[in-house]
């Protein structure tokens, strides 16, 4: 469970380019089911997510997890809880060029320093699971759009965390890839998992799972509809 | 003035450590005045990202410090034919007043380096920065020190002149000399052997009894000082008369030659680093107090405080190993 | 434990990958960085060498050489010396030796001159040395001409080359019978040009300089010891400076580092975003790229190193040959014998790796605090 109390954002404060992202947001997330993040670019939607996700800090306010107090550690120790508790699916995919699909998706375990055999093992399980196992030593460069969102979801999973973050998932897909790629971050929800999804992209409300719309303008929360 | 590339590669080594600290206590000063871990603002966050950048760098230079000991004591070895008189590192060191000195220091500067190291290793491994004051205050402690001893160290290097008539180790460390070596070169030999392995075994105990209660912490680090001074004053008292068999040679330096199979580095490195270990082991085992790092320091005390009896313990293998081969015999 | 030495494993594996995808950045950055390991190794080695082999050659030297000063000016030394000499206690031998110095005008060169008393020379007989040979293009039965002190040309016929493995100390040497010697030069009979002592222990060779130096007041007793410290003092003097020389490459390269490591391509600064946002800690990347230094050092060093090794002791040494051993025209052209010192190698490492530390150390640091919410923010 997240909790988010008076939480604001601030870029560049003090100085002329000043800009305030968020206000005074106050939230509560329960665990599972999908959540969708709606509201024009430059709402405030990703910056939400960041703060959500433990990869910022907020300018004020407080971010809690489960209980525990977390926007005011250290950078060092908001690491630790992101590595444990989020895995990431972004817009633009953000494969790493010049590696093949298996070293894409165990990228996120070399700092926990887990065995080799075990570690290969559960990325091959994941490729697997999503339809990349053929994929698994080719170059990133050479997938389709669709097998790229997919490398990305299965490098998400491969801490196995609790809560998933995708900005903007289907941005670059076409329609059929997106119902493709929602059919599976459905079926991450199926399986107890928290998934935060940002999008203005209607297909997304098609998923079974989606439990709740929170909508954002100009970094405030004017809409909370339950699904 | 002399020229070689070692003591080119140590004095380099000197500057940029010193550069290095330096430049660190100017950071340290601003952690000291305003490091505020509650605050998200951007300030603490640069400095924590800061941290990063000082904590690596000292990591080196410190790192290369500890290195340097060993190069300079190697390099006053290998010097010692070019001078007239000289047979060992002593009369290298003795060239110039600042010879001594420049070792002395070193050696503080191994010591207090090796401490801070490992205070940098635990605190990056507590989520909140625990040690973060303590260690930044040490390091301004440790600054004044590393500028002294890379000042007299260049001094030292100046004033080397191979014309210079310099005395060798027979005159300093003669049993009928003055000074505090020719005092540890009068020591008895029986009394000496007997508090030898006394501290030894009073060493095993304590660290034994320590590796179950970590309270023991400074009780066992005032064991390893004090075992290492008595380890040092034994080296020039008697284990050297063992080792040149010969009743009257003190030397702690003449260890240090090839003629002597490097016997040398085989005893001081275990002790210096037996030593360093236990003095930190000693020193640390309060922190685990801290809750961020209860889980880490029980751990790192335990593999301290191995290392530390492992050392001393080949150290003494060794010591004994050189009187129970020697030719030589001291006690009736 | 086991953790973290997996963890520095994936960091090794995941560095080198990136160090192959930039290939031909890297590439460049490597060789220069070898040359300069290649430079100081080249300069150690080389002078280890030398000394070497000058301490070879002078453990052979006698213990004492005695000269006789006239006013401090060389002198000739008087027969009668000798049994002066042979009494002095600690001394077991004595015998006058007999050398000087030739200037060669044709080939511009000082031969060293000298009456080998140990070979069965006849008067006309002559030994040469194997880089004189060389100049002048002569071998065994050949005659050699030198201009005589009383005026028309001396002949000598070349009764052998001296061996090449002693190239160091023969290159110049000519050796000739005594006889031979003392008329080419017309040397007044029962003189010599200095003595050489064999002293019974070794380690009393100064208190038998002193005893030397009270009974004979106008000689000067040069030890072995003294020329063995000056030799080591002069090839140290030679490679502190040459070092320092190499300064100037060096803060170019550091500067090269710097820059090379500062200037990351908008692909790596994005992987880094990547890294970041995915899990990895500052510390993490820090540690990345101090493993990519670490890698570049140790390559650059192997090679540079290796490189060194090969030109020193398989290359003939041709580089920093003239500074280090001097400047002559009779070229000794010999073979050093090769050698491993640890203590070069620390130093090797402390002179090229320090620098290249300090220099990619804060635009690494720079590299690794990057924001972690910039992959989102893309």
């Amino acid at each position: 469970m997240i909790e988010l109390q008076a939480v604001n954002k601030r870029f560049n404060p003090g100085q002329s380019n000043e800009c305030r992202a968020l206000a005074d947001i106050d939230l509560r997330l329960e665990r599972g089911g999908i959540t969708v993040f709606t509201g024009p670019s430059g709402s405030g939607k990703t910056t939400l997510l960041t703060l959500i996700g433990c990869l910022a800090r907020p300018t004020s306010g407080r971010i809690s997890l489960d209980g525990r107090l977390l926007s005011n550690l250290p950078e060092r120790f908001l690491t630790e809880v992101r590595r444990h508790t989020f895995g990431f699916v972004f817009q633009q995919f953000n494969l790493i060029r010049g590696l093949t699909v298996l070293e894409n998706v165990m990228l996120p375990a070399y700092p926990l320093g887990r065995p080799y055999r075990e570690l290969t093992a559960g990325a091959r399980a994941l490729l697997a699971r999503f339809g990349l196992e053929p994929k698994a030593g080719s170059k990133v460069e050479w997938l389709s759009g669709g097998e790229a969102q997919r490398t990305a979801l299965a490098r998400a999973l491969i801490n196995d965390p609790a809560v998933i973050v995708a900005d903007e998932p289907t941005a670059n897909l076409d329609s059929r890839l997106s119902r493709e790629v929602l059919g599976l971050l459905d079926d991450l929800a199926a399986q107890g998992r928290t998934v935060l999804v940002s999008s203005h992209d209607p297909l997304v409300f098609e998923a079974a799972r989606v439990r709740r719309r929170l909508e954002l303008r100009d970094g405030r929360l004017v809409g909370d509809h339950p699904c | 003035m002399l020229m070689s590339p070692a003591l080119v590669a140590l004095g380099l080594i000197a500057f940029v450590a010193t550069g290095a600290v330096l430049l660190a206590c100017g950071f340290a000063l601003r952690i000291l005045g305003c490091w505020d871990l509650a605050s998200g603002g951007e300030l603490q966050v640069r400095l924590e990202r800061r941290t990063y950048l000082i904590s690596t760098l000292l990591g080196f230079a410190l790192g290369a410090e500890l290195l340097s000991l060993l190069l300079f004591v190697h390099t006053a070895e290998s010097l010692s034919s070019q001078f007239v008189g000289a047979m060992c590192a002593t009369g290298v060191l003795n060239a110039n007043a600042f010879g001594f000195p420049a070792l002395l220091l070193k050696i503080a500067v191994f010591f207090l380096a090796a401490l801070w190291l490992l205070l940098n290793r635990i605190d990056n491994r507590g989520y909140d920065y625990p040690l973060v004051r303590l260690k930044y205050g040490l390091l301004l402690a440790l600054a004044p020190l590393t500028v002294a001893e890379a000042t007299v160290q260049t001094l030292y290097f100046l004033g080397l002149k191979p014309d210079v008539i310099t005395s060798c180790c027979g005159s300093l460390f003669g049993a009928d000399g003055r000074g505090a070596a020719a005092e540890l070169a009068g020591l008895p030999p029986e009394p000496t052997l007997v508090a030898f392995y006394g501290t030894g075994a009073a060493l095993l105990v304590s660290g034994l009894a320590f590796r179950r209660r970590l309270r023991l912490g400074p009780l066992f680090a005032a064991g390893c000082a004090l075992a290492f001074g008595v380890a040092i004053a034994a080296i020039i008292a008697v284990l050297s008369l063992y080792v040149y068999e010969n009743p009257n040679h003190h030397c702690p330096f003449c260890l240090l030659k090839a003629g002597y199979g490097y016997l040398g580095y085989a005893l001081y490195v275990p002790l210096f680093v037996a030593a360093a270990a236990g003095l930190g082991a000693g020193l640390i085992a309060p922190l685990g107090r801290i809750a961020s790092l209860r889980a880490v320091v029980p751990g790192e005390v335990r593999r301290l405080t191995w290392l530390a009896l492992g050392g001393f313990g080949i150290f003494y293998g060794l010591a004994t190993w050189v009187i129970v081969r020697s030719n030589l015999v001291l006690l009736g | 434990m086991r953790v973290a030495f997996e963890r520095q494993k994936y960091l090794i594996d995941y560095t080198l990958a990136a160090l192959l995808r930039r290939k031909t950045r890297n590439l460049g950055l490597l060789l220069v960085y070898a040359l300069l390991v290649f430079l100081f190794a080249s300069v150690l080695l080389l002078s280890q060498g030398l000394r070497r082999e000058a301490a070879a050659l002078l453990q052979d030297a006698p213990e004492v050489i005695v000269q006789r000063l006239a006013a401090g000016r060389h002198d000739l030394l008087p027969a009668d010396w000798l049994d002066s000499l042979r009494r002095i206690r600690g001394v077991s031998d004595a015998r006058g030796r007999l050398w000087g110095y030739y200037y060669d005008p044709a080939v511009k060169a000082n031969y060293t001159v000298m009456a080998a008393a140990e070979r069965p020379l006849a008067e006309g007989e002559i030994l040469i040395g194997a880089a004189l040979a060389r100049v002048r293009a002569i071998g065994v039965g050949d005659v050699f001409s030198l201009r005589a002190a009383s005026g028309p040309p001396a002949l000598f016929k070349v009764a052998g080359i001296l061996e090449p493995s002693s190239e160091l100390l023969s290159a110049d040497l000519l050796l000739l019978s005594e006889s031979g010697f003392r008329a080419l030069f017309q040397f007044p009979p029962e003189r010599y040009t200095d003595a050489v002592l064999t002293v019974s222990n070794p380690r009393e060779a100064s208190t038998v300089a002193r005893k030397i130096a009270l009974a004979l007041p106008s000689s000067r007793p040069i030890l072995r010891s003294e020329m063995l410290r000056t030799y080591d003092a002069v090839f140290d003097w030679r490679e502190g400076v040459t070092f320092l020389a190499l300064a100037a490459p060096l803060l170019a390269f550091a500067v090269l580092a710097w820059d090379k490591a500062a200037g990351l391509s908008a692909e790596e600064k994005r992987e880094i975003g990547i890294l970041k946002a995915i899990g990895w800690e500052t510390g993490d990347i820090l540690r990345m790229k101090l493993w990519e230094g670490a890698l570049l050092s140790l390559t650059a060093f192997l090679l540079g190193y290796l490189l060194a090794w090969w030109q020193v002791f398989h290359g003939g040494a041709r580089l920093f040959a003239p500074i280090l051993k001097g400047w002559a025209v009779l070229y000794p052209d010999f073979r050093l014998t090769p050698t491993v010192d640890p203590g070069q190698i620390l130093i090797v490492l402390a002179v090229t790796v320090v620098p290249y530390i300090v220099a990619t150390l804060v635009p690494g640091w720079r590299a690794a605090i990057a924001d972690p919410d910039a992959a989102m923010r893309g």
